[in-house]
């Protein structure tokens, strides 16, 4: 399964062995995850939220990456959201700043993050979704881009700088590929905006909470209530609420007001890239992730 | 002076829809032919103008701006398109939460001759519209020659032109527009003066702006002590240790200087964390972008802001030798002292437009921030553009000795005349520019900034090829007071 090193001969390969990649995933795994909306709809008959951890990829390590996907998935994760290390990530607040400093630091790059995914996503129970800001797809092409997300068994993709105007090309590219392209919706956003929004978003909405970067906030904002009301008269597609979400009360809260799934992400990278060692990092989201998990439904 | 008012007078009576204000024949606007002289006779200083009205009664801020002379509205009309796009460049490449600022700042920005709104607005509001305009363009020209001293003169670099005469005593004549002769030093007032009184008019009392060599920093604290408004300048940790003189000058005008730790601690750092800041505060919060980059609408309005430069130039050349230049030099790092100067004369087919980018130690060494010369098509900081980046998509950290070109990406009209062959664009070495620094130092008694001084160190390759009597203009961008610490480490004198 290892990849070759050299860089052009990268997307032959991956374009090449997309194919068997899937059919392992899918057909030969007996833990085959479902898809991004199986897994809402699953949820909705379980009447449960759905809980979506998101972690940097390769940070501190790919190694320890991998090992986190394994405990995330096998300690209640439904989805996760996995970040690709970028040089100029603008939406993220300084915990994950410092994340993809360490990641690139160590020489993590997207082809050793779609190997290393390529490798551990048949082993897990749940879909993944890549966070990639748009200058790497840019880079690679969207195309080849969405090859290398079929080859490492990613099912879904959040690009937080390409707007709402402009993912025509991209969601048509992702969608031939049977990836799913998750919008974002801000409290800014317009009523209209919104419904164009939720319209055009496949697996779920993701709903930012608040205005401001990625990062623990000791408070919940209360609009994101109003927020899900309103969306809730609008769509029966699911909701994901992120940002700022880090305490058991919080996703509480959540689910009380309606949303069908919670994402926490700074909180979880904290514990993982702030300890000691890997191993003690991993401990450390265990517990944490037990404690988020026992307060949603 | 008088000579000056007659002909921008003039100009003004030939093309009495210039404004695009009233240059709409459905804008309810038209119909008052009393107002739109007066909007004209107030343009007779010849500064670049601006209007805006603060319109709460219909939920909607307004402003106009008005551009005098030679059809440059046209081409502001046709580039950027509605989305912000030149080309294939520019666009708006933000994360959701700033996408309402953007249009709201937009909006703010256009002609209102485009607002459909505005049609159907009653009488009182049009006449309330119509005195905040007024104001609005009063004031900024008045602040534009009282506080900021323009117009800059357009001078004659008689000694340096001498230098560039060949055995025969043959050559181009130089001249120099002084930017550097506006206060705080630079072109960059001429922008945040404008965005300042924007604010103002969108009821932002917050201001947040980004600086590299702290040249736009400077310029934001100054023209927020002018107003009363309250002032943020990001700046990476690595440029105020280089640049400790300017972290001074801000902090004395009442900004307060956050220092910038993530990533490499320079001026691209800086601009993330600003635009991360406006993110965060967007409802309450004016980031005053300080080139012609970034998402749009700021690629447009800050050269706008900035094209009184290239307006000024045009009249100023036509009283001194009665044409045009033939070659245009600036230097260019996010491009807004040159998009400034070329913007009037893009249409203007026989005028070379040449942007002078930093090669750092040379194109080959990798250290350098040459983007139009070396980079490729990507998305940074809102923008599609050139960029420094390697074969992931990271971007790559550039060098110059000159803080102010020290940047990864350029502005995207930058990349877009580079790519349908409208301007040249060139590089000089660190060397090369510090030579040019002590060059005109030397020959003008004008001590200019690193910046400016790779665009007058392209005229050592420049003027051999030029034909007997060419007249070259070269923006002087700023002056080099500020760079004096930084040359005393390179230069033996």
């Amino acid at each position: 399964m290892a990849l070759p090193t050299n860089h052009s001969l990268f997307l032959p390969a991956l374009l090449k062995g997309s194919k068997t990649s899937i059919n392992h995933s899918f057909t030969l795994s007996p833990n085959s995850p479902l898809t991004i909306s199986e897994t809402f709809s699953r949820l909705k008959k379980q009447r449960k939220v759905g809980f979506i951890p998101y972690i940097t990829a390769g940070d501190p390590d790919l190694c320890t990456t991998e090992k986190a996907l394994r405990l995330l998935s096998s300690c209640g994760a439904d989805l996760i959201e996995v970040g690709l290390p970028y040089s100029d990530p603008i939406l993220d607040g300084p915990v994950i700043q410092a994340s993809t400093i360490r990641a690139l630091t160590n020489g993590v790059n997207f082809q050793a993050v779609i190997s290393m995914l390529a490798k551990v996503v048949p082993q897990l129970s749940c879909p993944i979704i890549l966070f990639s800001y748009y200058n790497q797809i840019l880079k690679l092409n969207e195309e080849s881009f969405m090859s290398a997300l079929n080859y490492g068994g990613i099912q879904g993709l959040i690009v937080p700088d390409l707007p709402f105007e402009d993912i025509r090309s991209l969601k048509r590219t992702a969608n031939k590929k049977n990836i799913d392209l998750v919008l974002l919706a801000a409290p800014t956003t317009s009523h209209n905006r919104l419904k164009a929004i939720v319209d055009s978003t496949d697996g779920f909405l993701y709903l930012v909470s608040t205005t401001g970067v990625t990062g623990v906030r000791s408070n919940l904002n209360s609009q994101v209530r109003l927020r899900l009301e309103e969306l809730k008269k609008e769509t029966s597609k699911p909701i994901a609420v992120g940002f700022g979400i880090s305490k058991p009360e919080h996703v509480k809260q959540l689910s009380i007001w309606g949303a069908n799934g919670v994402i926490v992400g700074s909180a979880i990278v904290k514990l993982l890239g702030e300890s000691k060692s890997s191993e003690e990092g991993l401990r450390l989201v265990e517990m944490f992730t037990k404690s988020l998990t026992s307060a949603l439904p | 002076m008088a000579a000056v008012a007659a002909s921008t007078t003039n100009t003004t009576i030939r093309n009495p829809c210039i404004n695009p204000l009233f240059s709409s024949s459905k804008s309810s606007y038209s119909s008052s032919p009393t107002c739109v002289s007066f909007l004209q006779a107030r343009s007779g200083m010849g500064s670049h103008l601006l209007a805006t009205v603060a319109r709460r009664e219909v939920s909607a801020t307004a402003m106009a701006m008005e551009e005098i002379g030679n059809g440059a509205v046209g081409i502001s009309a046709q580039r950027p398109d509605s989305f912000g796009r030149f080309g294939r460049f520019g666009g708006k490449y933000v994360p959701e939460t700033l996408m309402h600022a953007l249009t709201e700042l937009e909006s703010a920005f256009r002609s209102l001759s485009k607002d459909q709104e505005f049609q159907v607005v009653i009488d009182i509001v049009y006449a309330y519209f119509l005195i905040s305009v007024l104001y609005f363009v009063k004031e900024l020209d008045g602040i534009l020659r009282d506080y900021v001293g323009r117009e800059s003169p357009l001078y004659f670099a008689e000694r340096l032109t001498e230098h560039y005469k060949s055995p025969e005593g043959e050559g181009p004549l130089i001249f120099l527009k002084r930017e550097d002769l506006n206060h705080t030093g630079a072109h960059k007032i001429n922008n945040a003066v404008a965005q300042a009184l924007l604010a103002k008019r969108l009821g932002r009392k917050r201001i947040i702006a980004e600086t590299g060599a702290g040249q736009h920093g400077v310029a934001t604290a100054t023209v927020c002590a002018r107003f009363g408004l309250q002032c943020i300048i990001y700046m990476g940790a690595q440029d105020m240790e280089r640049q400790s003189l300017n972290v001074f000058r801000m902090r004395l005008l009442g900004a307060e200087v956050r220092a910038v730790h993530s990533g490499t601690a320079t001026l691209k750092d800086a601009t993330s964390e600003a635009i991360r800041d406006w993110v965060t505060n967007v409802e309450t919060t004016h980031y005053i972008l300080g080139s012609v980059a970034g998402p749009h609408p700021y690629p447009m309005m800050v050269r706008d802001f900035h094209a009184v430069i290239g307006k000024e130039t045009r009249r100023q050349a036509m009283e001194k030798w009665g044409g045009k230049p033939d070659v245009l030099v600036a230097c260019v790092g996010g491009g807004s002292n040159a998009m400034g100067l070329f913007h009037e004369f893009v249409d203007d087919e026989d005028v070379r437009l040449i942007g002078v980018e930093a090669a750092g130690f040379g194109l080959e060494s990798g250290k350098h921030a040459a983007t139009l010369t070396k980079g490729e098509v990507g998305v940074l900081h809102g923008a599609m553009s050139y960029l420094l980046q390697d074969d992931d998509g990271q971007i790559i950290e550039p060098h110059s000795i000159s803080a102010g070109l020290d940047y990864p990406g350029v502005g995207p009209e930058h990349s877009f005349l580079k790519d349908i062959g409208r301007a040249e664009y060139y590089s000089v070495t660190d060397e090369e520019a510090l030579e040019a620094f002590k060059r005109l130092s030397r020959l003008e008694g004008i001590i200019p900034a690193l910046e400016t001084s790779h665009a007058l160190a392209y005229l050592e390759k420049l003027c051999p090829t030029l034909p007997k009597g060419a007249k070259v203009v070269i923006n002087c961008s700023g002056r080099g007071d500020k760079d004096v610490q930084t040359a005393l480490k390179h230069l033996q004198l």
